[in-house]
C-alpha cells in the first residue's frame, strides 16, 4: 500500500515536470514566433507598396504622397550615412574609454566611471533629440559648422561635403548625437571581450618590457579582434535603427544633398514623422516596407555582430 | 644613440596613446554632465507642483502632465506583468532545458537580434497586427509594444543569472529526491533572484524611456483616460509632441517632463547596478 501511494506520488511529480517543461519551451518558442511574426506581418503589410513599386522602390529617390510615387532611396542614404560617421566618431572614443577602464582607471574609480558610462546607454533616446534640438544644434549652428565652411568646406574632394548654410539641424548634427548614444554600447562590449583576454598573455608581454599601450595594441586587441568588430556591428544595429533623437535633429527633408550640413531624413524617423498621419494605403504600406528595409538591415547587421561574439566567446578557455 | 631613439619613442607613443584615452573618458563623461546640467537647468524650473495635478492644456493656458505620468505609469506596469512571466519563463529554458537540441541555440540568437532589433519597428508590428483590426489607437497596444520590448531583456538576464548558479547546488536538491520543477522553481530561481530582480529592473528603465513603439500604437489622450481600450496618454509622445510645438508653455513641460523620466530612469539604473554588484548585461 505505501508502495502504491508512492508510485502515484512520482507519477504526479513526473506530470508536473513535463508541464513545467513544457511551459518554458512554449515561452522560448514564442521569441521563434515572435520573430516570424514581425516579418511576416511587415510584409503583408508592405504588399500594396510592393506591388506598386517592386525593386524599383528601393533605387528611387522620389517621395511624393500628393501624386502616390514612393522610393526609398533618400531615407535608406541618410540612415546609412548617419550610422556611419556616428560609427567613425564612436569606435575611436569607445576604444580609448574601455583601455582606461580597463587598464589605467584607479580601482576605487573604476566602478563608478563605467556606471556612469552606462548611464549614458541609459539616458532616453527623446531626451537626446530635445537637448540636440534645443542646445546643441544652435550652438553647432554658431560656432562649429561656419568654422566648417570656411576651413573644411574650401577643400578639393571633401570640401562640398562640408559647406552650406550653418542651420544646425541636419545630418552631420544627428550624425554626432547618434556618436554620442552608441558609444556606451561599444564601450562595454570592448570592455568586456577585453576581459577574455588570458592575463598570462598580457604579463607575458610586459614582462618582455612592452608598454602598456604596446600590450593594448599588439597583444590584446589582435586577441580580442573579433570580439571587438562584434562589438561594432552592434553598435552599428543601434545607430541604424535609433529614432526620436534622430528625428529630433535630422530636419526631415526627402532631399537628396551633397553637403552634410543639409537636413536630410532617415528610415526611422520618416517612419515616426508621417506614420500616423499618412492617408491612403500606398502612402501607409509604403512607410511600412520602410521599416521591412531597416528590420532587414538591422538583422543582417546583428547577425554578423552576434555570430563573432559567439566566435570569441568559443575561443575563450581554449587557452586555459 | 639609436637604441635610446627606440625607448623614447616608445614612451612618447605609451603616452600620448594613455592621454588619448584620458580624453576619450573625458569626452564621455562631458557629453553626460553637459546633458544631465541642460535638463536640471530647463526641467527644475518647471517642474511645479501643477505638473503632478493638472492634465495636459491647449496652448496658451496652465497646465501639468498628470493624465501623461498615469498613462506611462500604466503601460509601463502592464508591460512589465505580461512580459516578465514569458521572460523568465524562456531564459529558464535556455538555461535549464536547453542542452541538446536546435531550439535553444537558435532562440538565444534570435533573442539577442530582438535585444536590439529598432523598437519602432516593434511599434508598426503591434500597429499591424492589433490597431489595424481594433481600428484605433489604446493603451493595450502600448502596453503590448512594451511588453515585446521587456522580453528579450528579462530572457537574457534570466539565462545568465541561472548559469551562475552553481550546479551543485542542482545535484544536491536531486539527490535530495526532488522533482525538477521543484529544484527550478524553489532552488536555482531562488538563488538567481537577485540577478533576475536586476535584469526586470533595467527592462523597465529601458521602456519607461521608449517613445517609438508608443507613436503608433498608444498614440496621446489630451484628457484623463484610465481606460486601456482608449488612446492613452503618455509622457514620452506627450514630450515629444510638446518640444517640437511652438508654443513656449508646451516646451516648458516638455522640460519638466524630460526632467521627471530622465530622474527615473537614471535611478532605476543606477539602483539595479548598485543593488545587484555583479555585472548584468544587457547589451
Amino acid at each position: 500500500m505505501p508502495m502504491f501511494s508512492l508510485e502515484a506520488r512520482l507519477k504526479r511529480q513526473a506530470m508536473f515536470d513535463l508541464l513545467f517543461r513544457t511551459l518554458t519551451r512554449l515561452s522560448a518558442f514564442g521569441v521563434l514566433a515572435l520573430l516570424a511574426a514581425i516579418i511576416f506581418s511587415l510584409v503583408v503589410g508592405s504588399m500594396p507598396a510592393i506591388h506598386a513599386f517592386g525593386f524599383g522602390f528601393l533605387g528611387s529617390s522620389e517621395w511624393d504622397p500628393v501624386n502616390d510615387k514612393f522610393g526609398a532611396l533618400i531615407p535608406i542614404i541618410g540612415t546609412l550615412i548617419t550610422s556611419g560617421i556616428a560609427l567613425l566618431i564612436a569606435i575611436p572614443v569607445s576604444f580609448g574609454i574601455a583601455i582606461f577602464l580597463t587598464e589605467l582607471s584607479p580601482r576605487v574609480l573604476r566602478r563608478p566611471l563605467g556606471i556612469a558610462i552606462e548611464l549614458l546607454a541609459g539616458i532616453p533616446s527623446i531626451i537626446y533629440g530635445m537637448w540636440g534640438l534645443f542646445v546643441f544644434a544652435p550652438l553647432f549652428a554658431e560656432h562649429v559648422e561656419p568654422w566648417l565652411n570656411n576651413h573644411i568646406g574650401t577643400l578639393p574632394y571633401i570640401g562640398p561635403f562640408f559647406s552650406g548654410p550653418p542651420m544646425g539641424i541636419g545630418l552631420l548634427t544627428a550624425s554626432i548625437i547618434l556618436s554620442i548614444m552608441v558609444i556606451p554600447f561599444i564601450t562595454s562590449v570592448m570592455r568586456d571581450v577585453f576581459d577574455v583576454v588570458p592575463t598570462l598573455l598580457k604579463e607575458s608581454a610586459y614582462g618582455l618590457g612592452a608598454t602598456t599601450w604596446e600590450v593594448m595594441w599588439q597583444v590584446v586587441l589582435p586577441y580580442t579582434k573579433v570580439g571587438v568588430v562584434g562589438g561594432i556591428m552592434l553598435g552599428l544595429g543601434r545607430a541604424l535603427g535609433e529614432t526620436m533623437a534622430v528625428t529630433f535633429v535630422i530636419g526631415n527633408a526627402h532631399d537628396i544633398s551633397k553637403s552634410l550640413l543639409m537636413p536630410g531624413n532617415s528610415i526611422s524617423s520618416a517612419l515616426a514623422n508621417e506614420f500616423t498621419e499618412a492617408v491612403g494605403e500606398l502612402y501607409t504600406s509604403s512607410l511600412i516596407e520602410l521599416g521591412l528595409i531597416l528590420f532587414f538591415i538591422t538583422f543582417v547587421v546583428l547577425s554578423i555582430a552576434r555570430y563573432m561574439l559567439y566566435k570569441l566567446g568559443q575561443r575563450e578557455g581554449s587557452y586555459t | 644613440m639609436n637604441k635610446f631613439d627606440l625607448y623614447t619613442r616608445r614612451r612618447i607613443v605609451n603616452a600620448a596613446g594613455l592621454a588619448v584615452s584620458v580624453l576619450a573618458m573625458a569626452f564621455g563623461l562631458f557629453w553626460l554632465c553637459w546633458i544631465l546640467w541642460t535638463l536640471l537647468e530647463h526641467g527644475l524650473p518647471a517642474l511645479t507642483s501643477t505638473v503632478f495635478t493638472q492634465m495636459t492644456p491647449p496652448p496658451g493656458s496652465n497646465g501639468g502632465l498628470l493624465n501623461a505620468i498615469s498613462g506611462s505609469l500604466m503601460m509601463t506596469v502592464l508591460g512589465t506583468i505580461i512580459g516578465t512571466p514569458i521572460g523568465i519563463l524562456a531564459g529558464t529554458y535556455l538555461a535549464e532545458f536547453g542542452q541538446r537540441g536546435w531550439m535553444a541555440p537558435i532562440t538565444r540568437f534570435i533573442n539577442d537580434i530582438l535585444l536590439s532589433a529598432p523598437s519602432i519597428v516593434i511599434g508598426l508590428f503591434v500597429y499591424e497586427i492589433y490597431v489595424v483590426h481594433v481600428k484605433h489607437f489604446s493603451g493595450w497596444a502600448g502596453a503590448l509594444a512594451l511588453a515585446i520590448l521587456v522580453i528579450p531583456i528579462v530572457i537574457r538576464t534570466t539565462e545568465n543569472m541561472l548559469r551562475l548558479v552553481p550546479s551543485t547546488l542542482r545535484e544536491a536538491a536531486a539527490a535530495l529526491g526532488a522533482p525538477q520543477w521543484k529544484i527550478i522553481n524553489f532552488v536555482t530561481l531562488r538563488a538567481a533572484r537577485a540577478g533576475i530582480i536586476t535584469g526586470v529592473m533595467l527592462a523597465i528603465a529601458r521602456i519607461s524611456g521608449e517613445t517609438a513603439p508608443l507613436l503608433f500604437t498608444s498614440l496621446n489622450n489630451q484628457f484623463w483616460s484610465s481606460n486601456m481600450d482608449q488612446p492613452m496618454a503618455n509622457l514620452p509622445v506627450v514630450i515629444f509632441q510638446f518640444a517640437m510645438s511652438p508654443y513656449e508653455d508646451w516646451q516648458r513641460l516638455a522640460w519638466a517632463g524630460a526632467l521627471l523620466i530622465t530622474l527615473s530612469v537614471l535611478t532605476l539604473n543606477i539602483v539595479a547596478r548598485v543593488l545587484f554588484r555583479q555585472s548584468v548585461t544587457t547589451h
